[in-house]
């Protein structure tokens, strides 16, 4: 009954293309606004924002980047981590020498940094295609995770090769760390999460979205009517990387607080932040935050249900759960190759006929 | 000879073997890419599952123990027999069709006509999924696995001393030749004949070829495609097997295993996703390669660059020649 355009008129073209046109969707996405900026802060513990909240946007940011250039330009990336790395340690490098400049200056320009490196492996691309491709970006994975394990300079010369967060504030509040509360941790994050998802969904509905879905559903086609391939490959490669250097960089400074490439930034987070676009939806922006929290979220719950209620060893419950998202993600391509955000446009259509649906 | 010429042919030597231990990889990548078009990720994954299975069957392992001691409380762990390994690698054989048969019926029989990229998708689901249920069943400890005849003929082990006594007698340097790689050299020169009598001369054989062509043709003379599917299954199942003897015999069968599929894939990039000489010249090809390229220039700049050489040497390669060695060329249509 809430859900419906009929008598919701628009009266003018910026009424007409805004991103929620209906009225119910509009109040929906204030109202989730407010609670996680106004509400949320005031209730979390340590726990909750360390578990679940601070990754969750972390890699809502991470998988924001890999839609990008995944599900709306086709290119298949394996090189994620890789990418997050350079932007962890291109931060890193930026805190400790520049220790007077805003940390929320540095996360973004170490995110520009990792655009500029992503533009520069996303060359390839023009010539490969395909699984080649995909295979190719592993080279960027593998390549820099050893250029950051190996070269000292990348970590300051330090004696365990690790890169540890000092001490930043912003407005004297500390967000990076031993100091930090959970509040501003989960503020910054939310910060960044909400600021890529606004850029992120109105640069993919706009003239430069639509060059990328153009490349993505044949390049070919896409060149003869006039799509420049080399400009659209290369950025939607840089701004995917953009976002995923920033969400490296939260990673590393805010959520981490130390980081080593080899452990933090290995192939496995590749593969994960591609089965969260996978199962969240390929080329959906809203996807993106479904899959995040789903695979955020399920590890957690699997560990409280089998390490903790059912007191299995924690070792058992870790190849379950590989088991699980396994299946899960099996089931999703044979069910609903489109992800939760299918499920979830189906939901709307269904709501909008709900209760007469002939 | 000088001392470096020496060391490198010596390493020349051991990247060929290297390359032969890929290319055992790499060849069950090809089976199923030639065949159904599917880019098969979790081909190492099915090398640890096998290895693991035949260990677990060796030493009369009761399969998810783990989780039935778990659950009822019970400490179950062996049956308390040893099978012989021939007939522990013929079950695990019918396990691996188990598997082929399972795959194509409750996953890729509903992603008929899908993308490329979500068949592919779906196998790195496959491989989560297999790597799990692997070490559900067997435990994820790091297990020893030795193949034996009867209990005196094992597959060799350790330095080859003829090699090592040959080339003292010549050059004054023995050279280090692992038994192990030349037997692996063996098998897999034994390996593509059998699977090349199978595919040239079998009617199944030329079936697998005609589908590999044609889907369409293929259905239309009457092959079953699902038959076909479930038989390439099988036999990359199979190679999975020798690749995981191999590997599990070199290096202790583990979950890093699994990983022998990320040494495959620039072997596959460089010879071609479509061709089996391809997968075994590229393999060649890397591993001596990042053998030499760690030997010369790894010492240089911090070493350890055998985990990323094999990819940008692949990756440079295909800035030329898009599609690989031996691919089929890739001819684009709108």
């Amino acid at each position: 009954m809430l859900y419906r355009e009929a008598g919701d008129f628009k009266t003018s073209y910026i009424e007409d293309n805004q991103t929620f046109p209906i009225a119910f969707d509009r109040y929906r996405y204030y109202a989730i606004l407010a609670i996680s900026f106004l509400i949320l802060p005031f209730l979390v513990n340590d726990y909750f924002v360390n578990a679940i909240l601070a990754p969750f946007l972390i890699y809502s940011i991470a998988a924001i980047g890999l839609n990008i250039l995944t599900g709306y330009c086709g290119q298949v990336s394996l090189g994620t981590g890789g990418f997050m790395a350079v932007g962890a340690y291109s931060c890193y490098k930026l805190m400790t020498a520049f220790p007077d400049v805003s940390i929320v200056i540095h996360i973004i320009i170490a995110g520009g940094i990792t655009a500029v490196i992503g533009a520069v492996f996303g060359l390839p691309s023009l010539r490969i295609k395909g699984f080649y491709l995909a295979v190719a970006t592993l080279a960027a994975q593998f390549f820099l995770v050893w250029l950051f394990n190996r070269v000292s300079w990348f970590y300051n010369y330090s004696a365990s090769g690790q890169i540890n967060a000092p001490e930043r504030t912003v407005f004297t509040i500390p967000v990076t760390g031993p100091n930090v509360e959970p509040w501003a941790m989960y503020m910054i994050c939310l910060i960044f999460a909400f600021v890529s998802a606004v850029i992120a969904r109105n640069l993919t509905r706009g003239a430069l979205g639509r060059t990328w879905m153009a490349i993505r559903d044949m390049d070919i086609a896409a060149e003869i009517i006039g799509v420049n391939p080399l400009k659209a490959k290369l950025s939607a490669f840089a701004i995917s990387s953009f976002f995923v250097g920033i969400s490296g960089a939260l990673f590393f400074a805010v959520y981490l607080g130390a980081a080593e490439a080899g452990d933090s930034f290995g192939i496995q987070k590749s593969f994960i932040v591609l089965f969260m676009i996978i199962i969240g939806g390929l080329g959906s922006i809203f996807g993106s935050f479904a899959g995040a929290a789903l695979l955020v979220v399920l590890p957690v719950i699997l560990k409280l249900i089998g390490a903790d209620f059912l007191g299995w060893p924690t070792g058992l419950v870790a190849h379950i759960q590989l088991v699980i998202v396994g299946l899960l993600i099996i089931l999703f391509l044979v069910l609903e190759p489109h992800g939760l955000a299918q499920l979830w446009r189906i939901a709307k259509e269904k709501l909008r006929l709900w209760p007469f649906p002939h | 000879m000088p001392d470096q010429v020496l060391f490198a042919t010596e390493v020349v030597l051991n990247g060929l073997m290297a390359g032969v231990m890929y290319s055992l990889v790499a060849l069950g990548f090809v089976l199923i890419f030639k065949a159904s078009g599917i880019f098969n990720f979790a081909q190492g994954v099915m090398a640890l599952f096998a290895a693991m299975t035949l260990v677990g069957i060796q030493n009369g392992q009761v399969p998810f123990s783990h989780l039935f001691n778990a659950i009822f409380g019970t400490k179950i762990h062996y049956f308390g027999w040893e099978v012989h390994s021939v007939i522990a690698i013929l079950l695990t054989v019918i396990v691996m069709i188990f598997m082929a048969w399972a795959v194509q019926r409750y996953i890729f029989q509903y992603l008929i006509g899908q993308e490329p990229i979500i068949l592919f998708m779906a196998t790195i689901g496959l491989a989560y999924f297999l790597e799990g249920v692997a070490d559900l069943m067997w435990g994820a400890e790091i297990k020893t696995l030795n193949v034996c005849l009867n209990s005196d003929t094992c597959l060799p082990q350790g330095i080859n001393t003829v090699i090592d006594s040959v080339t003292f007698g010549w050059f004054g340097y023995g050279f280090f030749v692992d038994n192990l790689d030349i037997s692996a050299t063996i098998v897999a020169i034994f390996l593509v004949a059998v699977l090349v009598i199978f595919s040239q001369y079998t009617k199944q054989g030329r079936a697998m070829r005609a589908v590999a062509d044609d889907h369409q043709a293929a259905l239309s003379v009457g092959i079953s495609l699902n038959y076909i599917w479930i038989l390439v299954w099988s036999v990359a199942g199979f190679v999975a097997l020798v690749a995981g003897i191999m590997w599990g015999a070199k290096s202790g069968v583990q979950f890093s295993l699994s990983l022998i599929a990320l040494k495959a894939l620039p072997v596959l990039m460089l010879g071609g996703f479509t061709s089996i000489p391809g997968a075994i010249v590229g393999g060649l090809i890397i591993g001596v390669g990042e053998k030499l390229f760690e030997f010369l220039i790894g010492p240089m700049i911090g070493g350890a660059t055998e985990n990323w050489f094999a990819y940008m040497l692949a990756l440079l390669f295909l800035v030329f020649r898009p599609q690989g060695l031996f691919g089929e060329k890739i001819i684009e249509r709108v």
